[in-house]
């Protein structure tokens, strides 16, 4: 294990980098985009769950959304984009034939000449529990920790608020909540994990657009999915986080998307401010080292008193 | 009202003078939003990070007078020292969300936060700056008393480490700020670090030519005037040397206190230069424009990060430039394979 790999890129076993021992696999979240329906069961389940509180009761103008984005009291967050369809560039055929459950598609009864060139994209988003989490690289006080399941957590008897996990997550998603001091985020449900049950989203989510499960079995699961998809026309779907290759060392909770990221609020290329920490500091020494010599050279000088 | 229109299009065609050198930036976006959450951090934090680089200047200085015998610049820059360190350390843990807490930091040290390695730097720091300063403040009956005089002893070892310490208190917040996704900070930080370092030696240098009289000044009049030059250079790179995060910098609140920065630090660098040796007014005057400098800079340098998180174009368009170059070079090689 090089330093390189303990600040970033890809990791085999998360929590036994974080000294667990004979710990279950490392679980997380697939959130398949392309069958949200957008009802929010996940955010409420997660706030009953939970016991978040309520944080504004605001009209966004912003379709259907009115929670806006992760929060200190918003831990999943339901994003509706309202879109006129993308140019694919491989120009195939667009398909509106998702894999659904046997409804019959908007349209069909009236025909297809009367459907309106437009589409609605949905997502849950939610804490990543990053390979290499941010928060937990910069946590000074040790209340954010690696669970054995590989997901990261707040202490809240530990926090003392000093912000810099809010500052440092590359995805927005921890905050401080303002009346209370403390940072608080998405613990992937640690007390139901705890009990052998899944979070509460993924319980409540009636189209199974949250998945929970081991996370190797949810990356063939994702893989399987996109090239159904791809199959099945829909070649704009693509995994997000999936990858262990990319800035966070792959996400323990990932998302297959039909748009580009930042159509949903999610950073293009996220990196974990850690992979330049060995360079900053080198940086920083180096202002240090010129800092104590500017003194000496100070006080060395003939010059007058 | 957004509704139809969700997918933002920024175009950055405000006639900034930077445009040339800046990619178009064309993006999108979810309605807008910041994709990142701004620094929770207030003021506090800078006033914290402007004492903190204001002690530890103080404590080299202190340390040199102590070796090269100036006792009325010891005096002053010991004091200075403890007393600007002890007023960070309140706004330091006034800016915690849970101040009585703020002894948690002790629980850990943990080398992947800096503000963890900055704790525990201030915990040796401070003692030390105490002790070389607790021996100035005595009251003369008590030198000749047992305690007295173990204090006097200490001053000197006690202030030599803290001294050494001076550095990294003076450095270790340029990568806190760096090591976030804050992009303002993280694409500044080959430059943050001088401009903290820098700052510390200007306001110090500053802060001892108010209090130390102009015979004994000399060191800190060079000391001053490099830390301006350094400060004033290091400040200018992150204006013109970072791309497109580079605009937060120049425009806004951020911009208005670092131009204020740069003509007070300046304007003290020329009176350090020119008059620092002759007039002990036109000295303080100086000073007190190095100090005012270095004050603005930091606030200067968090506006600039809050600012680059309020609108979502610094985080989007460089990593969607970043994304598509490595699009673009792994279709090269699978194009050559």
């Amino acid at each position: 294990m090089t330093l390189d790999n303990r600040l970033s890129g890809p990791l085999d076993d998360v929590a036994g980098e974080a000294g667990h021992t004979g710990h279950p696999p490392r679980m997380g979240f697939f959130t398949d985009t392309s069958v949200c329906i957008g009802c929010k069961a996940c955010e409420v389940a997660c706030k009953e769950w939970n016991l978040v509180p309520e944080d504004g009761l605001d009209l966004l103008g912003m379709s259907f959304d009115n929670t806006g984005s992760l929060g200190a009291s918003s831990w999943r967050h339901v994003a509706f984009i309202e879109q006129a369809p993308v140019a694919v560039p491989d120009a195939a055929p667009r398909a509106v034939d998702l894999p659904m459950p046997s409804f019959t598609r908007p349209g069909d009864g009236t025909g297809a000449e009367t459907r309106s060139d437009f589409r609605w994209l949905m997502s849950s988003d939610v804490c990543k529990h990053c390979t290499h989490a941010a928060c937990l690289d910069v946590c000074p006080t040790g209340a954010l920790f690696r669970t054995e399941f590989g997901t990261v957590v707040v202490q809240q008897d530990i926090c003392n608020g000093c912000g810099y996990c809010v500052s440092a997550c590359p995805y927005g998603v921890i905050d401080r909540r303002e009346d209370d001091g403390r940072a608080f985020k998405c613990t992937l449900c640690y007390d139901r994990l705890k009990g052998g049950l899944e979070p509460a989203c993924a319980k409540a989510c009636p189209t199974e657009s949250i998945q929970f499960g081991p996370l190797d079995e949810l990356r063939e699961r994702a893989a399987a999915r996109v090239e159904q998809l791809h199959g099945a026309g829909v070649v704009e779907a693509r995994l997000y986080g999936e990858s262990p290759d990319d800035g966070v060392g792959g996400a323990g909770a990932f998302f297959l998307l039909l748009d580009e990221p930042e159509v949903y609020g999610l950073p293009p290329d996220p990196v974990v401010p850690a992979k330049m920490l060995p360079r900053m500091w080198r940086f920083a020494g180096a202002a240090a080292a010129a800092m104590l010599t500017a003194a000496a050279v100070a006080f060395a000088g003939k010059g007058p008193r | 009202m957004t509704a139809n229109r969700p997918r933002r299009r920024g175009r950055s065609d405000d006639g900034s003078r930077e445009a040339p050198m800046v990619p178009r930036a064309d993006f999108t976006s979810y309605y807008g939003r910041p994709v990142l959450k701004a620094p929770v951090w207030t003021d506090d934090i800078a006033y914290y990070f402007f004492l903190g680089g204001l002690s530890a200047g103080s404590s080299l200085l202190a340390a040199g007078a102590d070796l090269t015998n100036r006792p009325a610049l010891r005096r002053g820059t010991r004091v200075a020292s403890l007393a600007s360190i002890a007023a960070g350390a309140v706004f330091l843990i006034k800016d915690l969300g849970r101040p009585a807490r703020f002894h948690h930091m002790l629980r850990v040290a943990k080398p992947t936060s800096p503000m963890s390695v900055g704790t525990w730097v201030l915990t040796a720091y401070g003692p030390a700056v105490g002790a070389a300063a607790a021996a100035e403040l005595l009251p003369r009956s008590w030198r000749q008393r047992r305690l007295g005089r173990l204090l006097d002893g200490l001053a000197r070892p006690a202030g030599l480490s803290a001294a050494a310490l001076a550095p990294a208190v003076a450095s270790y917040t340029a990568v806190l700020l760096s090591q976030t996704a804050v992009p303002a900070w993280s694409e500044a930080h080959e430059a943050l670090p001088f401009v903290f370092t820098g700052s510390a030696m200007a306001s110090a240098g500053g802060l001892a030519m108010i209090v130390a009289p102009v015979s004994e000044a000399g060191p800190a009049r060079r000391l001053a005037a490099f830390g301006a030059l350094v400060e004033l250079a290091a400040s200018r790179r992150l204006e013109t040397g970072l791309g497109l995060v580079g605009e937060v910098f120049g425009t806004g609140r951020a911009h208005e206190e670092l131009s204020r920065a740069s003509t007070l630090t300046a304007g003290g660098l020329l009176g350090a230069l020119l008059l620092g040796r002759r007039s002990r007014t036109a000295a303080v005057v100086s000073g007190a424009a190095l100090l005012a400098g270095g004050w603005y800079e930091r606030l200067g340098l968090l506006h600039a990060g809050v600012a680059s998180t309020q609108d979502p174009k610094y985080v989007v368009v460089p990593q969607r430039e970043r994304l598509d170059a490595r699009g673009r070079a792994g279709a090269a090689d699978d194009h050559l394979a």
